[in-house]
């Protein structure tokens, strides 16, 4: 397929933390007009592998060709230098800033005096080329995420970046904005970009790679182009041979007399970001009621007007057939109320202290011993201990601070705590975003057990395919109020879809 | 599967003592080109500081005196700042406790000593406290920042503290002199071995030992603990963050009380304007240069008594104005501030 030299070559690259070898003798290659996939689990080492390329580490044994010449790349800076960038999973945008600045900071060779006219044409000239509109001058914090990216991309381009590292472009985005960002790289390939593309997701890569090289705990398992390529094989190739089972989702008829566990009553809110308008919802036992709708409709404050971060401004809330419309954050964790996070590195989990004391924080109360002057350290590990095994999950080592984890792990760690306490309603604010396959099934059946053993979930997602499988109940949310409730098998995704992006019901 | 491998490395102790050696060093060195060219010798004058502070018994006498009041008000800091919280209020905080103890002192003196003292004492917290309580109240509904509330409170509590001496509470006896009457005997916190030390220096060792073992050892420190390193997942944890700043407030600004309380009962003996040559200032230098941590607060606080006793030297053998170590205090605000590397 190439007859051209590769545009990097890495060779035998070797890098490890304290405890962890993160690459061991990986080989991999850029050619240019290529767009190459790097897959893998969760922790296989592809994160390692591009941040050795982009020069934020540095690789313990192993040599980098760049063209015809060996490199070192010791920063960020040598990298763009040779035309390498990379855009992160968290954006790097000033939200202050107009894209015009924020593009204009990231050029090498910045002029004194800033003719912010001359950087917007480039802008408009090189997005009209590839299909990455977004508007000069608007500032970058009223950007959508796509649109983040977008500039983020746009920053690498008129840098004259010629290899391009994408980690989990897809992560954040929504489908239409997902088949953008494919179509946007499909023209970087054109123009003879190389393009690399992190990600966990086989359909992705099978949509848009032209090569694709699988990692497994930090070695190469395989590079294979495109035509050679099925899922299935891919999969042999991220876990070995065990191919993960995907979630079945028996179940059980609603008891449609049981109590509800949760009641919102036109419930609105006020405050910063979406305002939720009279929302109405329950959610009774062994029941999951999905919550679908674009990003930042609405989904966060709804969760946190039930975990009580958000007052009301009107309505009520009952938990439990208590009127909970004024209770604090603890009194509704301690009635039974647990959340399992998006991120939970942000959300959940204090970094800098171990597992155990992460562990404690589930219930401060619970473990206080001698009126909180002591903490029962013993109960903690105990309890940690059975929530891990009832969870069928590997024990994470204790005293570790809880930031040196992988991610997998930290999710595993938001899971064994949250539900320890033996919830009755659950909270799941994207539970399976960023997770591996493995992992995401892992937490799809968890979910399901919970809700098997009685436990209310409100599930909220963006991926239908889980809102379908998983949801008793779907509700659509669209600027804050609820547009559409409906049962999986009396709709379809497409109608769903609609009504997410504001369609009205049954037209 | 990036968070895995972002392990921040850690320096290890002995390399942050190293390294902060050789930045004060620095600003030793800067201070002596200072010296030279104030046409003095700075290897004579530093000499002098050194023998008449941690060689001389009386000297180091005095800088142990000078410490507890920096020590007070340095915890007094550190202890709201593991929850992000900036407390510049130590000054007024003292000012306010001193306020109290010498209420408790003039209306209580009929008391014995062992009823009258700890009275003062508790009063003189009580002040700080309150006094610090006030911005974290102010903080806590999300009103004013309590950074900013702090500072401005200091020069209120300064105000207020000078109404009283010069109004009310003037002691007909000292003629024109504003200040309240002396204290009574049992009102006077006790010295020890014939020195101004007095009983302050054992309260802010408690302080400190009680300040660690909360932190480590219980509920409200592992809450207080899980605030400081994620303050979001502390809120979707159930901790009642408001609560926390109200209470890290009050005790800041108590133990601040508290170092008002030795300077009034112990030192002055009475309620004067000028209380504090701004203990509450140094206190905050001295746990930022810490970074918090108690250790470093005890041996930066342990430096800057010695840099203010230098003063003093400084001014009497070498005829330099007093004030010229505020030079070095500020070389030292310098250097610690330079530790930190802009990202």
């Amino acid at each position: 397929m190439h007859n051209v030299e590769p545009l990097v070559a890495l060779r035998g690259i070797t890098k490890s933390f304290p405890g962890i070898l993160a690459n061991d003798r990986v080989d991999f290659d850029v050619y240019p007009g290529e767009i190459h996939a790097l897959l893998g689990e969760n922790g296989a080492g592809k994160s390692t592998l591009v941040k050795v390329l982009y020069g934020i580490h540095q690789a313990d044994t192993g040599t980098i060709q760049f063209g015809d010449r060996a490199v070192q790349i010791r920063s960020p800076h040598d990298a763009r230098r040779l035309g390498i960038g990379m855009v992160f999973q968290q954006f790097t945008l000033i939200p202050a800033l107009s894209v015009v600045e924020n593009v204009a900071l990231f050029l090498p060779h910045l002029p004194a005096v800033l003719d912010h006219g001359v950087i917007a044409r480039r802008i408009e000239e090189v997005s009209g080329r590839y299909g990455l509109a977004v508007d000069p001058w608007a500032p970058a914090w009223r950007l959508s995420v796509g649109e983040q990216q977008k500039v983020e991309i746009l920053k690498l381009l008129l840098a004259r970046s010629r290899v391009l590292i994408l980690d989990e472009p897809t992560r954040v985005l929504v489908p239409h904005e997902i088949d953008g960002l494919f179509r946007v790289l499909a023209g970087l390939r054109e123009h003879g970009y190389a393009v690399v593309f992190i990600t966990h997701k086989l359909p992705e890569v099978l949509t848009c790679a032209d090569r694709i090289t699988v990692m497994r705990g930090g070695t190469v398992a395989g590079t294979l182009v495109r035509a050679e390529a099925t899922e299935r094989g891919l999969v042999g190739l991220m876990f070995g041979t065990a191919w993960p089972e995907e979630g079945s989702s028996r179940r059980e008829p609603i008891r449609e007399s049981a109590r509800p566990l949760l009641e919102l009553r036109e419930v609105d809110t006020s405050g910063d970001g979406v305002s939720l308008r009279q929302i109405t919802l329950t959610i009774a036992p062994g029941e999951i009621v999905g919550v679908a709708g674009v990003s930042g409709n609405g989904q966060r404050e709804l969760g946190d007007v039930i975990l009580g971060l958000t007052q009301t401004a009107g309505g009520k809330k009952i938990i439990h057939g208590q009127d909970a419309t004024r209770w604090s954050v603890d009194r509704i964790r301690r009635s039974g109320v647990a959340f399992v996070p998006e991120d939970p590195l942000r959300m959940l989990i204090v970094p800098p202290l171990s597992v155990l004391e992460n562990m404690a924080l589930a219930d401060t109360r619970k473990y206080a011993r001698h009126v909180g002057l002591t903490v029962d350290w013993i109960a903690v590990r105990r309890d940690l201990e059975q929530s891990t095994r009832r969870l069928a999950l590997e024990m994470l080592p204790p005293a570790v601070p809880a930031g040196t984890l992988s991610g997998g792990n930290v999710q595993r760690l938001s899971l064994v705590r949250e539900l320890s306490i033996d919830p009755r309603l659950i909270v799941a604010l994207y539970p399976t975003r960023g997770l591996d396959v493995r992992g995401a099934t892992a937490a799809r059946h968890l979910l399901l057990a919970m809700r098997n053993r009685g436990a209310g979930e409100l599930l909220i997602s963006e991926d239908l395919g889980e809102l379908f499988s998983m949801s008793d109940r779907l509700i659509v949310l669209y600027r804050g109020r609820i547009v559409g409730e409906a049962r999986p098998k009396d709709t379809t995704v497409y109608e769903i879809g609609r009504l997410m992006t504001g369609g009205v019901a049954g037209g | 599967m990036a968070s895995a491998h972002a392990r921040i490395p850690r320096h290890s102790s002995a390399r942050a003592i190293l390294r902060a050696t050789g930045l004060f060093g620095l600003a030793f060195v800067i201070f002596a080109a200072v010296l030279l060219a104030a046409g003095k010798d700075p290897i004579r004058a530093y000499r002098d500081i050194l023998s008449s502070t941690l060689v001389d018994r009386y000297g180091f006498s005095e800088v142990l005196v000078k410490m507890i009041p920096l020590m007070l008000t340095a915890l007094a800091v550190a202890i709201p700042s593991r929850i992000w919280l900036i407390n510049i209020g130590g000054e007024g905080q003292l000012y306010m406790g001193a306020l109290f103890a010498t209420w408790a002192a003039t209306y209580f003196a009929a008391l014995p000593a062992w009823e009258l003292l700890p009275l003062v004492a508790a009063l003189g917290f009580l002040g700080g406290g309150l006094w610090a309580a006030i911005s974290g109240v102010m903080r806590a509904y999300g009103w004013v920042s309590e950074t900013i509330s702090t500072l401005l409170l200091n020069y209120v509590a300064i105000l207020i503290v000078s109404f009283f001496v010069f109004g009310p509470w003037k002691d007909p006896e000292s003629a024109n002199y504003p200040q309240t009457a002396e204290f009574v005997a049992a009102a006077r916190l006790p010295t020890f071995f014939g020195t101004r030390v007095h009983l302050g220096l054992l309260i802010a060792l408690v302080a400190f030992i009680v300040y660690h073992v909360v932190l480590t050892r219980t509920r409200w420190g592992l809450e207080i603990r899980a605030m400081g390193g994620n303050m979001e997942a502390a809120r979707r944890s159930g901790i009642a963050i408001g609560r926390y700043v109200l209470v890290l407030m009050f005790i800041g600004g108590g133990l601040a009380g508290l170092a008002g309380v030795g300077e009034v009962s112990a030192i002055q003996g009475r309620l004067r304007p000028s209380l504090s040559p701004g203990y509450g200032y140094t206190g905050f230098l001295i746990s930022w240069i810490a970074g918090g941590n108690p250790y470093g607060i005890v041996a930066s606080a342990l430096l800057m008594a010695v840099i203010t006793a230098g003063g003093d030297v400084l001014q009497m053998a070498h005829r330099l104005p007093g004030s010229v170590v505020n030079i070095l205090m500020a070389l030292m605000l310098f250097v610690v501030l330079a530790r930190r590397r802009v990202p």
